[in-house]
């Protein structure tokens, strides 16, 4: 529904400006979607009109017009638009107006002829997209008048989403009536009167459909002035809502629809034979509608009619034949109610979609057709003249919905709201929304206005005094006592999640005591700053652990003399030792020992080594998307050759290495066992996937195969080639490595793929030898390898 | 004696030089075993007169116990060479990747909906589900929408010949658990529904989450403190929200939740995110439960919404193109 600001502010005019408006709106339940400019932002644009036009000598479609200001003399203009010829009032931008686009007019020569402004359609303004021809102002259209004053440009259309229920709101007084009630403020209400008949002529209604129309007015205007236009605020009014101007009993029906919410319809008494007849249509006939388009009809379709034909589809669309056309002197007016479950649907069905169907399928108020029916006669005869006939009304009372009354008790108000509304403050707001109201001594009787077909159950009435108060003003409640949604940070990784993770990749969970003996610790060097207990139960349980190794390295032993031949399990625990004070922290320790895969068929039988343990650690460092690395260290209970010091993120957080075959030799492991052991707190902290766009460009993936010095690891090689290729890169990995024959002792052959791509480009060829000639000059320089196939 | 002598000075030197466990161990056998030297000369004391004889053989003895003394220290450090050799010959390159099949992640979908279930369970919440191949009672008509309502309108559904429907909201598990529940009742219900709509912000299937609340003092301003709470939880932020009058057929009164939002050119607005309201007398008598008695709140949620926003995905389309390098960013 879209709406003038200026119209609803003739209605109801609170001083707050109009995004404060369109913010009370939205939180009345009147989504507005937009306010927009009514036109777009030009100035200097006056009233103009042609008093003399001649063809362009040079060019054929051109013409060059004489046009009135209103200054003494006429001004020179060159003008295309087909509608342009003497007499015509339209609009003129001035030499300096600006128009929407910050387009400004210049004094010009169009071949070879002197133009001094120019004529504007409704497009160049910005009023609507019709870019038929120049605009046509009505004769009386007072030259020389800024054309923003005299359209009353300076407002804002309002467009409101409606939501089913309100159908109320489909025009200008549902829409006032909730901004009135909101702010406390009287609604203004246009002046109208009943408007006499002057003749005697009348059409007669038979309602033979009782219960899908039970209410149908009419009305004869004789002797319309039919050369009237009409007037520029009603069209700029009905422009507004998205309603196209056509003829002054349509722009009038149009009118009262939008400003009361009352379709009506404008027959030509001349088509109508006879009396009006409103009745269902009969399988199978069929009816042109006003566009032409012919429609097969059903039962289910109320019609009107006359004594021979189909004049309408009842609040959908009118005849072809019957409508008011620039020729029609007489009139018949309709202002009906339908009942909505009748018009429901056949708009859909039709695939025509049209206002008045679209406010009679969600309801109109059954009482208010004889009220639009005089504002109707009133504008009509103000704009045409006429002489008007009596109302006719044709009624089924049984068969019109009566106004409901609806008891609210405050009990009840309080048991849903939750919290306690001011009795008079429930009293004017039901008011205030025209309900007619009866207080009692903790209840409200209502009457509902018959406009609101939401209105039936006490609920909805304490919707409509939570609406008004405000939502936001609302308090907030828990919804158990003191109880609340807990936090859950989505970045930090659980240890739970961890543990998951290791079991699916094969390892078990461990628990082993705390406390181990002192042998075990000093076998492993990690005896220093172990705290003892005072009272342990045997030696074996005397000292609290300072690493969960020695204990894992028992149950590994434990395992393996219990027929297991491969074993993979982790603990995650404390560990304790004496700093000035008693430390203790958490630890993950993931130890294995064995084959690779269980036995089958299709699987190697080759046995765990140092990047199968590796390779599952990776796995929980990927989880916290922090860059990771491994340097070789020396741990004297690792095996010197097979151990690394792990960083994450810069920090070192734990060791990674075969267990010194020495030490697994002294407990009595005869094979050899990987571990790692980490601060498990220093894997939890992640980030949240931030999503980057997908490139649609191809990957490259380029090869370089290298022979290095063994003491040039492959770390450095990486960093270096991140380095150079930096967001090019996407991928880097390993594909072969070789020591031995051919190859000098003491080095070993690499070969690593590179895969680069670009988010905006495809990778051209020259690009990426580029690239690659300065990452392999780089490794040769930086790290002296020998490039092969070079 | 002299012989004796010269023998362990010997057997010391050769000791020393033995440069592996196998030569020290052919030195043992050649002065300690059976024919050894040492041995030789034990098995002469038996020439040797009683007196003399006693005195050589704790010589004799003396010499056999340094030998094997030496021989053990040597074999220890032999051992050790041994060891040393071996773990070096053993040594690795420990930066080259690690062998294993990496760990992948669950759909960005299923990862909002966890987090959203989490939050609510820890609430108490229990989870409910249904089918989505529903009928139009469930979806329609117990939840107050009655025939050629308008409000129908608002949702394209999708139909089979026999009358079914895909359901198009999570709303019509409100009514299954009513069915099977009584009050109080406190669920959750995650999945997925449909609806005959497809462009740029419609995808024909999307996911939902469905609360509902049933109990003597349930309100309007307890559902407006649940999704306060739920939705700084969920974001981790203290966002401001809004409730706004809006219309659903199965509440009264009906509220439409924003949330400030920061938008990508700095400024603020309102989003809407998810749609609530006092479940309706007509649904609670639906579900069997007496509306003078209980009162209950619902609230229905667009999981993708959620998962865009948190994420940061502009096209929904993207959640069910399936593209890895799409899924693989929501590790």
């Amino acid at each position: 529904m879209k709406i003038s600001e200026n119209w609803l502010r003739e209605w109801v005019n609170p001083k707050i400006t109009t995004d404060e408006l369109v913010e009370q709106l939205t939180m009345l339940g009147l989504e507005v979607d937009a306010a927009l400019a009514a036109a777009g932002d030009f100035t200097n644009v006056v009233v103009a009109e042609i008093i003399s036009i001649e063809k362009h000598p040079d060019a054929d479609k051109l013409n060059i017009c004489q046009v009135d200001v209103g200054t003494s003399e006429n001004l020179q203009i060159v003008c295309g638009a087909p509608n342009a010829r003497k007499g015509l009032k339209s609009a003129l931008a001035m030499i300096g107006a600006v128009l929407p686009g910050n387009f400004k007019i210049k004094k010009s020569k169009l071949r070879g002829q002197e133009s001094n402004g120019m004529l504007c359609s409704n497009v160049e303004l910005g009023l609507s997209d019709d870019h038929s021809g120049i605009l046509e102002l009505p004769n009386d259209a007072p030259v020389g008048t800024d054309i923003r004053e005299y359209f009353g440009l300076n407002d804002a259309i309002i467009d409101i989403d409606l939501t089913p229920n309100r159908a109320d709101c489909f025009c200008v007084k549902g829409i006032a009536i909730d901004v009135a009630c909101l702010n406390e403020m009287p609604l203004t209400m246009p002046i109208i009167e009943p408007v006499d008949a002057t003749i005697d002529d009348k059409i007669e209604v038979k309602l033979t459909a009782e219960h899908q129309s039970p209410r149908y007015l009419c009305r004869v205007i004789n002797n319309i002035d039919n050369t009237k236009q009409t007037p520029i605020w009603m069209q700029e009014k009905l422009r507004r809502s998205g309603i196209r101007a056509i003829h002054p009993v349509v722009d009038v029906t149009n009118y009262v629809m939008l400003e009361l919410g009352q379709p009506m319809h404008g027959f030509d008494k001349a088509s109508i034979d006879g009396a009006i007849e409103v009745k269902m249509a009969n399988k199978g006939d069929k009816f042109t509608i006003l566009d032409g388009k012919e429609v097969v009809l059903d039962e289910s379709y109320l019609m009107i009619a006359d004594n021979q034909n189909y004049l309408a589809i009842a609040g959908v669309m009118g005849g072809l034949n019957s409508g008011c056309n620039q020729g029609t002197k007489d009139i018949v007016l309709e202002s009906a109610y339908f009942n909505p479950a009748t018009i429901m649907g056949k708009s859909r069905d039709l695939g025509i979609f049209t206002e008045s169907a679209l406010r009679f399928e969600r309801g109109v108020d059954a009482y208010l057709q004889e009220q639009a029916m005089h504002r109707a006669t009133q504008l009509i005869l103000a704009i045409c003249g006429g002489e008007v006939g009596p109302v006719i009304e044709a009624k089924a009372e049984d068969c019109i919905p009566q106004a409901k009354t609806i008891t609210l008790t405050a009990d009840k108000l309080k048991r849903v709201l939750g919290f306690t509304v001011d009795k008079q403050q429930v009293t004017r707001i039901l008011e205030g929304l025209n309900m007619q109201v009866e207080e009692g001594e903790d209840s409200w009787k209502v009457i509902a206005p018959t406009s609101r077909f939401d209105m039936d159950i006490e609920e909805d009435l304490i919707e409509e005094v939570v609406r008004l108060i405000g939502y936001d003003k609302m308090p907030s409640q828990n919804l158990f006592g003191d109880s609340v949604i807990m936090q859950l940070p989505e970045a930090i990784i659980s240890t739970n999640y961890i543990k998951n993770q290791l079991t699916t990749l094969g390892y078990t969970e461990a628990i082993n005591y705390s406390f181990v003996s002192r042998k075990q610790l000093e076998t492993l060097n990690a005896a220093e700053g172990s705290i003892a207990l005072k009272n342990p139960l045997t030696e074996e349980f005397a000292i609290m652990r300072t690493s969960l190794l020695p204990g894992m390295l028992e149950t590994v032993k434990y395992n393996l003399r219990r027929q297991n031949e491969s074993v993979k399990l982790f603990e995650s625990g404390h560990v304790f030792h004496k700093d000035e004070c008693i430390v203790e922290d958490e630890k993950l320790i993931g130890i294995c020992t064995g084959k690779r895969h269980l036995e089958h068929w299709s699987m190697s039988k080759e046995n765990i080594d140092f990047f199968d343990i590796k390779g599952d650690l990776e796995n929980l460092l990927a989880n916290t998307k922090a860059s990771y690395y491994f340097v070789k260290s020396s741990l004297d209970y690792l095996h010197p050759g097979q151990q690394a010091e792990i960083k994450l993120g810069g920090n070192s957080i734990g060791w990674i290495g075969q267990v010194h075959p020495q030490i697994c030799h002294k407990i009595g492991i005869k094979k050899p066992v990987y571990a790692f052991e980490l601060f498990i707190n220093n894997i939890k902290q992640s980030t949240l996937p931030s999503f980057k766009e997908i490139s649609k460009f191809p990957s490259v993936r380029r090869d370089i195969a290298m022979i290095a010095n063994n003491d040039i690891s492959y770390q450095e090689i990486k960093t270096l080639v991140v380095k150079e290729t930096g967001d090019l890169l996407k991928n880097i990995f390993v594909f072969d490595e070789y020591q031995g024959e051919n190859i000098r002792v003491g080095n070993r052959s690499l070969a690593i793929g590179i895969v680069l791509q670009q988010n905006n480009s495809t990778f051209e060829d020259k690009e990426v030898d580029k690239l690659m000639a300065k990452v392999v000059s780089s490794l040769k320089v930086n790290l002296g390898v020998e490039i092969r196939g070079q | 004696m002299e012989n004796l002598n010269q023998i362990i000075a010997q057997g010391k030197k050769e000791i020393e030089a033995a440069t592996d466990i196998r030569v020290l161990e052919e030195i043992r056998v050649a002065y300690l075993g059976k024919k050894g030297t040492i041995t030789a000369q034990l098995k002469l004391l038996g020439t040797l007169p009683g007196d003399q004889r006693r005195e050589a053989g704790v010589e004799i003895n003396k010499a056999k116990g340094q030998l094997q003394q030496q021989i053990q220290a040597r074999r220890k450090v032999l051992q050790q060479l041994e060891m040393d050799k071996k773990l070096e010959a053993e040594s690795i390159d420990v930066t080259l990747p690690g062998r294993s099949i990496a760990s992948a992640n669950l759909h960005p979908v299923t990862r909002t909906m966890n987090r959203i279930v989490e939050l609510f369970t820890g609430l108490g919440f229990e989870v409910k589900t249904g089918p989505e191949i529903e009928d139009d009672y469930h979806n329609f008509e117990a939840l107050n929408f009655p025939a050629h309502h308008p409000a129908r309108t608002m949702h394209d559904t999708f139909w089979f010949d026999d009358g079914h429907l895909l359901r198009t909201h999570t709303s019509p598990v409100q009514i299954r658990a009513m069915k099977h529940m009584s009050p109080p009742i406190k669920i959750i219900a995650p999945g997925r529904v449909y609806r005959s709509d497809s462009d740029q912000t419609h995808t024909p299937m999307f996911h939902q989450v469905e609360g509902l609340v049933v109990g003597e003092t349930i309100t309007f301003a307890s559902l407006k403190g649940v999704l306060n709470q739920f939705v700084n939880a969920f974001f981790e932020k203290d966002l401001k929200i809004r409730l706004r009058p809006s219309y659903f057929p199965f509440t009264e009164p009906s509220a439409e939740v924003d949330v400030e939002w920061q938008k990508d050119d700095g400024s603020t607005g309102w989003l809407e995110v998810l749609g609530c309201g006092m479940v309706h007398p007509n649904v609670l008598r639906a579900g069997g439960i007496d509306p003078e008695k209980y009162t209950g709140f619902a609230f229905g949620l667009g999981v993708e919404r959620f998962a865009m926003l948190r994420y940061g995905v502009k096209d929904l389309r993207q959640f069910f193109e399936n593209d890895l390098a799409f899924l693989k960013q929501f590790k």
